[in-house]
Parts: structure tokens; sequence; C-alpha cells
């Protein structure tokens, strides 16, 4: 038991999973005429969306020093509606997700800006950005088609052997992300930042240009999972961001990376969306209404994070 | 070693840092009010003012309550849904069972001393938990009230509504807030512990102060203001909406941090704070003056958050 206990402390990540697991069996005497593989493709569908924002914050939590991205809503509904109003102009898909990494630099440089030059706090200069890009995303709403062209809402619901395509690639990038997190000197700057800025300056690690990228990664993620979204469910909506601000913090941190920074767990992001996609999945098929499903999110995020360990200082 | 000498030998300036966490909102909003007064000059009247004023003071109390947070270097992301959560109960239940609607408000403000203690205990970051709360508060509003109705009792729609001689009552009620807020806050000696958990909590506790207890006291009156943001604006709207509240989550950081709040160390300005909810309150009248679409309006408020905190950066730089 002790030997689990000790791999537990350095793999935090296992409890996401297990809770996921345990959510399906409960579920499953749940699922009157519903097969198991169909919830499965649509958790799996969302826990996609999920994690593609979950990516990019989690590199931005893994930074330390406060760093968090709160811009995520205002980006995704921003690129949900730019990118589906290219993608039936003359340069299509292409046009669109060019669109949305463009959006998604914007607001990384945007939020880099104001962090390290005019040395505002992220949690203010990244709420701030994302009302801006929010109030943008009104703006541009009006009179803009919102409608998906045929061929991007077909890749983003496009399946491979029953999963989704976007799922598939998903994993190869949290795979990558893993990988650079480890092997590269930039992701091993992002880690060091986390641990101790002062000492990673002082190393000579480039800490300035780290986070300036980190936080235009996590732009990207954030506009590319506003407009696959947005397509997948065939339209823009105003307020399609607004629930993943919780949810990228959520997944980031109930998947067992520190919010104080220095570890990331990419594994753990897959886990904890799951678990949270289940316990949607699960509340749905009970018939509950809007209001339960929010209290019962809220209940099991801020319950998870009651009975993790405590930071200890 | 020369940095310090040279600190201690220079002269306090007039316009010490902490001159200017006041003056310069209180310049801000006076220069608000001119543009206003030079953009539509009927509303330099006192009817003109309580319609100018008239969403004031939701939006104080909610910057208040934004400010407690603040005290100890927290963050509130919950405050608007919270709002909203309050509005839903006196909307639903005031007029025809105001036990039960008395008892769940007190109960809300406890929940907000309960989270308050929650994170101190687990030691956990407030902008996740009170992120996490606020899906609490947004889905309990939702079970209140699915869609939005109900009714305001008649005596809560006057109260907000009533007519004080010479100066209009919210102005008159933002001067009492900022004084009380000030004199609890920054005049008292528990104020000041409270103040030195947001700047050095270690030494607090060693100090032998209860950091739970702080917290929990602090994050209850957080909801004690959140509480009379909801009952004015239930009087104000006459109705109940489990989205109303949105807004005021980044209305009241904005408000508080525009007048003057840091965002660690405890250092707060709670009359820099009530001139700091007055510009946000000023600044969407403004754009309708201005004939701007409405649209521009989180832009606006999302931008001058920043550019008031860029110009504090610029001028530690130019004082350097």
């Amino acid at each position: 038991m002790s030997s689990f206990r000790r791999w537990t402390a350095t793999h935090s990540w296992i409890w996401s999973f297990l809770g996921a697991g345990a959510l399906m069996i409960v579920m499953l005497p749940f699922l009157r005429g519903q097969g198991i593989e169909q919830v499965g493709q649509v958790a799996i569908q969302f826990a996609t969306f999920y994690v593609m924002v979950g990516l990019g914050q989690m590199l931005v939590i893994a930074l330390g020093s406060g760093n968090i991205d709160l811009s995520v809503p205002g980006t995704i509904t921003l690129a949900g509606f730019v990118g589906l109003s290219v993608s039936s102009g003359a340069t299509g898909t292409l046009g669109a997700c060019g669109a949305a990494v463009a959006i998604g630099i914007g607001a990384g440089i945007g939020n880099a800006v104001l962090i390290q030059v005019l040395q505002i706090p992220p949690m203010i200069a990244t709420l701030s950005s994302g009302f801006v890009l929010q109030s943008l995303a009104i703006a541009f709403s009006r009179g803009a088609s919102a409608v998906p062209s045929p061929l991007l809402q077909a890749i983003s619901v496009h399946r491979f052997a029953g999963v989704p395509d976007l799922a598939i690639i998903l994993i190869l990038a949290s795979l990558t992300v893993g990988l650079v997190l480890r092997q590269t000197r930039f992701g091993r700057t992002v880690l060091a930042s986390g641990q101790s800025i002062r000492a990673a300056r002082l190393t000579g690690l480039s800490v300035n240009s780290t986070i300036a990228i980190v936080y235009i990664l996590s732009g990207i993620f954030a506009a590319l999972t506003g407009l696959f979204l947005a397509a997948s469910v065939g339209g823009a909506s105003l307020d399609m961001g607004q629930e993943y601000l919780l949810f990228s913090i959520a997944v980031v941190v109930l998947g067992g990376t520190a919010i104080s920074g220095g570890e990331a767990s990419p594994t753990g992001v897959w886990g904890a969306a799951l678990l949270l996609v289940l316990s949607v999945t699960l509340l749905n098929i009970l018939g509950v209404g809007a209001g339960v499903r929010f209290l019962a999110t809220g209940i099991i995020i801020v319950g998870v994070l009651g009975v993790t360990k405590p930071r200890e200082d | 070693m020369s940095k310090h000498t040279s600190m201690a030998l220079r002269r306090p300036s007039r316009l010490s840092p902490d001159r200017l966490r006041v003056v310069v909102p209180i310049l801000a909003l006076l220069a608000m009010l001119v543009a206003t007064g030079f953009l539509q000059p009927r509303v330099m009247s006192y009817f003109g003012f309580t319609l100018l004023l008239r969403y004031s003071l939701p939006l104080l109390f909610a910057t208040m309550a934004q400010l407690c947070i603040l005290v100890v270097g927290d963050i509130d992301l919950g405050i608007g849904p919270f709002v909203s959560l309050v509005n839903c109960i006196v909307a639903s239940w005031l007029a025809d069972q105001p036990w039960l609607c008395g008892i769940a408000l007190v109960g809300a403000i406890f929940a907000y001393a309960a989270m308050g203690a929650f994170i101190q205990y687990r030691r956990l970051p407030s902008i996740v938990v009170t992120l996490g709360f606020s899906f609490i508060w947004l889905g309990a509003a939702l079970l209140v009230r699915p869609t939005p109705g109900g009714t305001v009792p008649d005596w809560l729609i006057a109260a907000t509504g009533f007519r004080t001689p010479l100066v209009p009552m919210p102005a008159l009620l933002a001067i009492v807030v900022a004084f009380i807020a000030h004199h609890l806050i920054m005049r008292t000696a528990y104020g000041t512990v409270l103040r030195g958990i947001g700047s050095n909590a270690a030494a607090v506790e060693r100090a032998g102060w209860s950091l739970l207890v702080g917290r929990a006291l602090l994050y209850g009156a957080a909801g004690f203001c959140g509480v009379l943001a909801g009952l004015t604006l239930s009087g104000l709207n006459t109705t109940g909406d489990p989205w109303v509240g949105a807004q005021y989550t980044l209305l009241s950081i904005a408000g508080a941090i525009i007048g003057g709040a840091e965002f660690s160390g405890g250092i707060v300005s709670p009359i820099g704070a009530v001139f700091g909810a007055m510009i946000m309150l000023l600044s969407s009248s403004l754009l309708s003056f201005l004939n701007i679409s409405t649209d521009w309006q989180l832009s606006l408020q999302g931008g001058l958050l920043t550019l008031v905190l860029a110009l504090r950066t610029l001028s530690v730089w130019v004082g350097k």
C-alpha cells in the first residue's frame, strides 16, 4: 500500500482517471437504450475540447507566479465567430484555421505585453483582455454568418474507427506537449520558471520569451477550441466560451498540475476532462435541469479541491 | 544599501503613492463628470444625477464586496453570479415568505464566510475556488428561478428609489459607505490586522491572530455586501433573473482596482473604491452619450482597468 501511495504522490493524475472510471461504472445502470459506445463517443468529443483549451491553460499555470489565462472565453468566442464566417468565404477551411490561429497569436501577444511590459498582474491583465476580445466578438457577431462551411463542420465531427479525428490529433498534441516539457529547453524553462522564477533567471534561461510564447500557445489552443467547438455544434454563440473558463482551469487543477506552478501533467488533463464530461453526461442522462448541472459541477470541482493534499508552505 | 539610504533621505513627496491612490480616481471621476455634463448638459441637475446614478447602488456594494476579498490579496470571480442568486431569492420569496427569504440570505452570507474559511484551511488559490463557487451560485440561482420573473415587494422598490432632499440618495449613500468602510478597514486595529494578512500572512499568524477567522470574517463581510448589492438590484429591476449579475464580476474588480487597490500586499483604498465604482458606472453612460454602440462597453471597461494599471507601472518608471 505504501508503495502505491508513493507512486500516486508523483503520479497524481491517476485519481482523475479513477474518478472517471468510477463515474462510467455508476452510469452503466442508467444507460437505457443508449449504448455505452455512444455515450463514450460523445464524452470523448467534448473531452477533446476541454483538453484543447486545458493544454494551453496548463502551460500557463505551470509558469507559476500567479500566471493564469482568463482571456480564454473571449478568445474562444471571437475565434468561433470569425473562424466560421471566414470558413464560408473564398479561403474556406484553411482560411478559417488561419484566422483562428491569428486571433490566438494576437490574444497571446496582447496578454504577454500587458503582463511583461506593463507589469500588470496576469489575472487582471488576462481578465481585461478577455473582455476586450468578448466585446470584439459582440461587435463582429452583428451581421456575421455564424454557420460553419459544410467542409469545416464535416472535419470537426469526422471519426476514424469510431474515434473523432480531433481526439486523435489532441492525443498526439498532448504527447507532444508532454515530450516538449520534458525534453526541450523551452519546456524545461517553463517548469523551472514555475519552481523558482528567480533561479531560472539567474541560470540564464530566457524566461521572458518563454512566458510570452506560453501565452501565445494558450491563445492558439483557445482559438482553435472556439473554431472547432462552433463548427461541431453548427454555429457560434456569444456565450459559447463562458463555461470554458472554469473548465480550462478545472481540468488542469483536477488533473494534478500544481496551481503554484512548476509541474504539469497533460495525462491528468485528459483524466480530468473525462471526469468532468462524464459527470455532465450522467446528469444529462438523469434528466436534471441546468441549475442542478451547474450546482453539481461546481460542487464536484470544489469538492475535489477540498480532498486534494493542501499545499505545503 | 545605497538604494535604502536614498529612500530614507528623500523628503516624502506631496504626491506619495498612497495619496495618488485616492487622487487619481477622484480626478478621473471629475473628468468623466465634466465630459458627461459637456455632452449632455441636462444631466447636471438633481433628476439628471438621479438617473445617471440609478444603478450605482448594486455596483457600489458589489465593489465593496470585492474590496473585502482584495484586502487579503484574494480575488472573487463569483460575486456576479452571487448577486444573481440574491436577486432570485429576493424576487421569489421576499414578498410571500419573508422568513424563508431572510434565512436564505443569512445562509448565503454564511456560505461566503465558509468559502473563505475553506480557502484558508486548505490553502487553496482563491481564484480557482471562487470560480468553482460561481457555478454553485449560478446553479442555485437557476434552481430558485429557472426563468426570469417573480415580484419584488413595493417597499424595497420604494426604498431603492427614495429621493433625499438636495443630493440624490445614491450619492449620499456612496459617501456613507465610503466613510464606514474607510473607518472599519483603515482605522480600526483589527482592520490593520486584516490588511496585514494580505501583506504578510506568516507574520500576522505568528503574532497570534487566526488567519482562518480573518479570512472567514472578510469573506462573510463580502457576502453581506453581495446581499446588499442583490437587494438593491432587485429593488431597481423589480424582478428576478438568474443571469442579471454576470457583469458585476468584472465591474467590481475594475472598480476596486481603479480605486487604488493593489493585487497584493493588502493595499486597498475604500474611498478610492467608491470613486472607482462610480467611474465604472459613468463609463457606460458616457458611451451612450457619445453615441457609441454598447457592443464596446466591455472593451471600454476592460481597457480602463488595463490603462489604470499601466499608468501605475509607468509612474513607477518615471519615479525611478
